[in-house]
């Protein structure tokens, strides 16, 4: 098929303002956008700058603005997105060069959330048991790839960027519904302040823009309840 | 610039995470890697970490072991595979104590499943021995790493990709890297540095390996004199996606999925009666060319199919999420009810940087350590895989002897003082730096990075002989000719990852060379090495190491002899 990708660019050394690159070429429609943006960068103009990895959904590289959506440039194919694609930097991150952005503050984000296996009991000579039913209760939000796709697609994150956003918040719940994990109540403090979940106004572009299907308003609304349920 | 540290990892997959944990209270530590950690390869990991827990079954490391090294084709070093299979299980534990979300049992304890190659008793049957999170294993073990360093408070340089090693007076003195958001040199000054830097599947056209997997740290270390071992032994999968060669963990044939030819036969009845779809890799992917070359491909064409259809929506949601939604994905069909297309893809390199059992890189076969360097997990050869790793092994590799080279490095910068850098340590690293990006030649790097991997795989993939290993050799001239006239397109210094891909192309063909030489140089097939004019194993000749050096005229080899402690080489049946 004949694709036209229009491409938003800035070369931070060369460009004062951002400008739209039009790229016109034959590709496969079982093609990745991804392999389509690897087309410009290896035959086109060597300067295309983004980041990539994996190539398969799992390693959150390639986020970016397709055709006005959130998503992974290497899971989303040529034939599902018209022969005319546009594509942009994730909204509301500093914009570094072309497609790259600065992911700094979103892991930052990450970091303030505790995201780690908290426990003050003993440790085991073996593993500490589960059930099938209390691993499944935080399954959802054991996926997330840290790509920023769910952040950068909601609306109050851009209105506050101090919000720490959805992917913090998947990464809290991970823990919080653990039942093996002892550290609920310093992460639930973390969330109740100020830049916290309430800024969550359940907009659900989060839901969504996320290349791994979870259910992050969901995951977001159950640490509200938790929130609510831990004041009474 | 110039920094100081006690100790470096390179590399930020599971290996370098695990060592750093083992470091970071030792002194004073930093990661470098190329990407931010949580996009390294381990994460795409899918199906299981192998450890004899025996919680389905009654298990044992012994069995393990003999599985490994039978596996091997009896080319791992026994003492160290030992190792492996011992502390396999208390490395699984310490995951599940770190919160490592495990699949769980109906008792609640860590799930297991059967995989390729696992057997009880000394090859009698398959056995439950893969621990699992769905099958996300690798997502599951690089998020729990990640986040103990977190935790740990260990110091990371993101994205920063090292391009030389600095060796003073025979003796480990740091590494060159360049700051990929600056453009920038930095000289690192270390007493001990790890290799942590993964495989190179890259150098072949179909791979489940990421973008970034590019043999970077072998190529660094080759490059100052140090020897590759193995490099000859490398993995093609045998389910990656049709064309894209996208994995589709064994974890899919653990569960009960099933390779079928043109005729809907299960081919794997000919080949391997016992453990028919879970023999190992290297003998299902020689299975699948030997039905394409014989004409049972499907229509013909270079694939066959996995067929999921008889294990239901349940197995298929519940335990291979990931890899359904890939096929749903990537190919547009539903494996619930459809025949899924599938090839050999190239998936690991069993051969790396030559280490003793506490992740010391040795130069020689003597065994002689470069003091303070270290490497660890794919881009080491310890050697626990030989000739071909099982599937899960990969996952206890990065993690027991990452541990072990951490922790061998803390002791190390402990005794030890810095080595004095030389007069100009960054000269080679600005030189190469300038000479790629003031290059006015006329080829592109995908191009020639094109060329190199469509002639790897028709060459020197899973079948060789001396006449497409020599027709490589050829043609690896003409490669690095056509490399020195690449021409960097992208003169700035922010975030040149065009100047990163033609360095790592370097890298590329440097790995590329040293297979293709090791390759013909060893007569003999054996594992994943397959050489249709020495179709036989020749224990006699070949059952030793390949080490292979960068020499002045080329690559020249010496061998080392495999360690045997508990298992005589057998003939290899399933």
């Amino acid at each position: 098929m004949q694709v036209t990708l229009k491409i938003r660019r800035f070369n931070p050394e060369k460009d004062k303002e951002p400008w739209w690159g039009e790229y016109k070429f034959e590709a496969e429609p079982t093609d990745r956008l991804l392999d389509a943006l690897n087309h410009v960068k290896w035959y086109v103009d060597g300067t295309l700058t983004y980041r990539r990895s994996c190539a398969h959904g799992v390693c959150g590289s390639d986020a970016m603005l397709i055709n006005g959506q959130n998503g992974l440039a290497c899971k989303l194919l040529l034939k599902n997105l018209g022969s005319k694609i546009t594509v942009e930097p994730m909204r509301g991150f500093r914009v570094i060069k072309d497609l790259l952005v600065d992911m700094e503050a979103f892991f930052d984000k990450y970091r303030r959330m505790k995201p780690y296996f908290i426990t003050h009991s003993p440790v085991p000579e073996k593993e500490r048991l589960q059930s099938v039913e209390e691993r499944q209760r935080f399954d959802d939000t054991t996926k997330c790839i840290l790509c920023g796709a769910c952040t950068t697609s909601c609306p109050s994150f851009w209105a506050n960027p101090d919000y720490v956003g959805p992917a913090a918040i998947v990464n809290a719940h991970r823990f919080v519904f653990d039942s093996r994990d002892e550290g609920k109540d310093e992460r639930l403090s973390v969330l109740a302040l100020n830049e916290g979940v309430w800024r969550c106004r359940t907009i659900f572009n989060c839901v969504e823009a996320c290349p791994r299907g979870i259910n992050v308003t969901r995951a977001i609304g159950e640490i509200k309840k938790a929130l609510l349920l831990r004041k009474i | 610039m110039l920094q100081r540290y006690d100790a470096l990892v390179v590399g930020a997959g599971g290996a370098g995470l695990m060592a750093a944990l083992q470091l970071s209270k030792q002194g004073h530590v930093a990661v470098l890697s190329k990407l931010y950690p949580t996009r390294s390869h381990t994460g795409a990991a899918q199906g299981g970490i192998g450890a004899a827990l025996g919680n389905m079954e009654e298990d044992h490391w012994e069995w393990h072991m003999f599985d490994t090294i039978k596996g091997s084709d009896y080319l791992a070093d026994q003492d160290a595979v030992e190792i492996l299979c011992r502390e396999a299980i208390e490395t699984v534990y310490d995951l599940e104590h770190w919160g490592l979300p495990f699949s769980r049992t109906p008792e609640g304890k860590i799930a297991q499943r059967p995989f390729g190659g696992h057997t009880r008793e000394f090859g009698k049957a398959p056995v439950r021995r893969s621990c699992y999170a769905a099958d996300r294993t690798g997502h599951m073990i690089l998020q729990t790493m990640y986040q103990q360093c977190i935790k740990d408070d260990v110091q990371f340089y993101n994205e920063y990709h090292v391009i030389d090693l600095l060796v003073e007076q025979g003796r480990c003195a740091g590494v060159v890297a360049i700051c990929l958001e600056t453009g920038e040199i930095h000289t690192f000054q270390a007493k001990a540095v790890i290799f942590a830097t993964g495989g190179f599947g890259r150098i072949f056209r179909v791979t489940s390996n990421a973008h970034a997997l590019t043999g970077d740290g072998m190529s660094v270390v080759l490059r100052r004199g140090i020897p590759l071992e193995d490099i000859e032994f490398f993995q093609f999968h045998p389910t990656g996606i049709y064309k894209m060669g996208i994995l589709l963990s064994e974890a899919a044939r653990g569960e009960g999925a099933i390779l079928r030819n043109r005729n809907g036969e299960r081919f794997m009845e000919r080949y391997a009666p016992s453990l028919l779809d879970l023999a190992p890799r290297d003998m299902v992917s020689r299975a699948i060319y030997r039905e394409i070359q014989e004409g049972r491909g499907i229509n013909g064409a270079n694939y066959v199919h996995l067929d999921f259809t008889h294990l239901g929506r349940d197995v298929l949601d519940k335990k291979l999420p990931d890899i359904t939604d890939f096929v749903r994905t990537y190919m547009g069909i539903e494996p619930a009810k459809e025949l899924v297309p599938v090839q050999p893809t190239a998936h690991y390199a069993m051969g790396g940087i030559p280490t003793d059992n506490d992740g010391r890189v040795v130069i020689d076969d003597k065994n002689t350590p470069v003091p303070g360097l270290y490497a660890a997990g794919e881009a080491a050869c310890v050697s626990v895989h030989g000739g071909n790793r099982l599937g899960t092994n990969s996952l206890v590799d990065i993690l027991v002897f990452g541990r072990r080279s951490g922790r061998h490095a803390a002791d190390f910068i402990k005794k030890n003082e810095f080595v004095p850098l030389g007069a100009n340590p960054e000269e080679r690293a600005r030189e190469m730096v300038q000479r790629l990006t003031t290059n006015n030649g006329k080829e592109r790097a995908g191009d020639v990075r094109g060329t190199l991997q469509d002639e790897m795989m028709e060459k020197a993939s899973v079948f060789r002989d001396a006449k497409t290993l020599s027709a490589m050799r050829e043609k690896l001239h003409e490669i690095r000719d056509r490399y020195n006239h690449v021409k960097v397109e992208d003169r700035g210094t922010k975030y040149n990852t065009e100047l990163l891909e033609v360095i790592e192309l370097g890298s590329l063909i440097d790995v590329a060379q040293v297979l293709v030489e090791s390759a013909l140089a060893r007569q003999e097939s054996r594992g994943a090495h397959f050489r249709e004019d020495f179709p036989k194993r020749d224990d006699p000749n070949w059952l030793k190491h390949t080490l292979a050096y960068l020499g002045p005229k080329g690559i020249e080899f010496k061998y080392k002899p495999v360690k045997i402690t508990k298992f005589e080489p057998k003939e290899r049946k399933y």
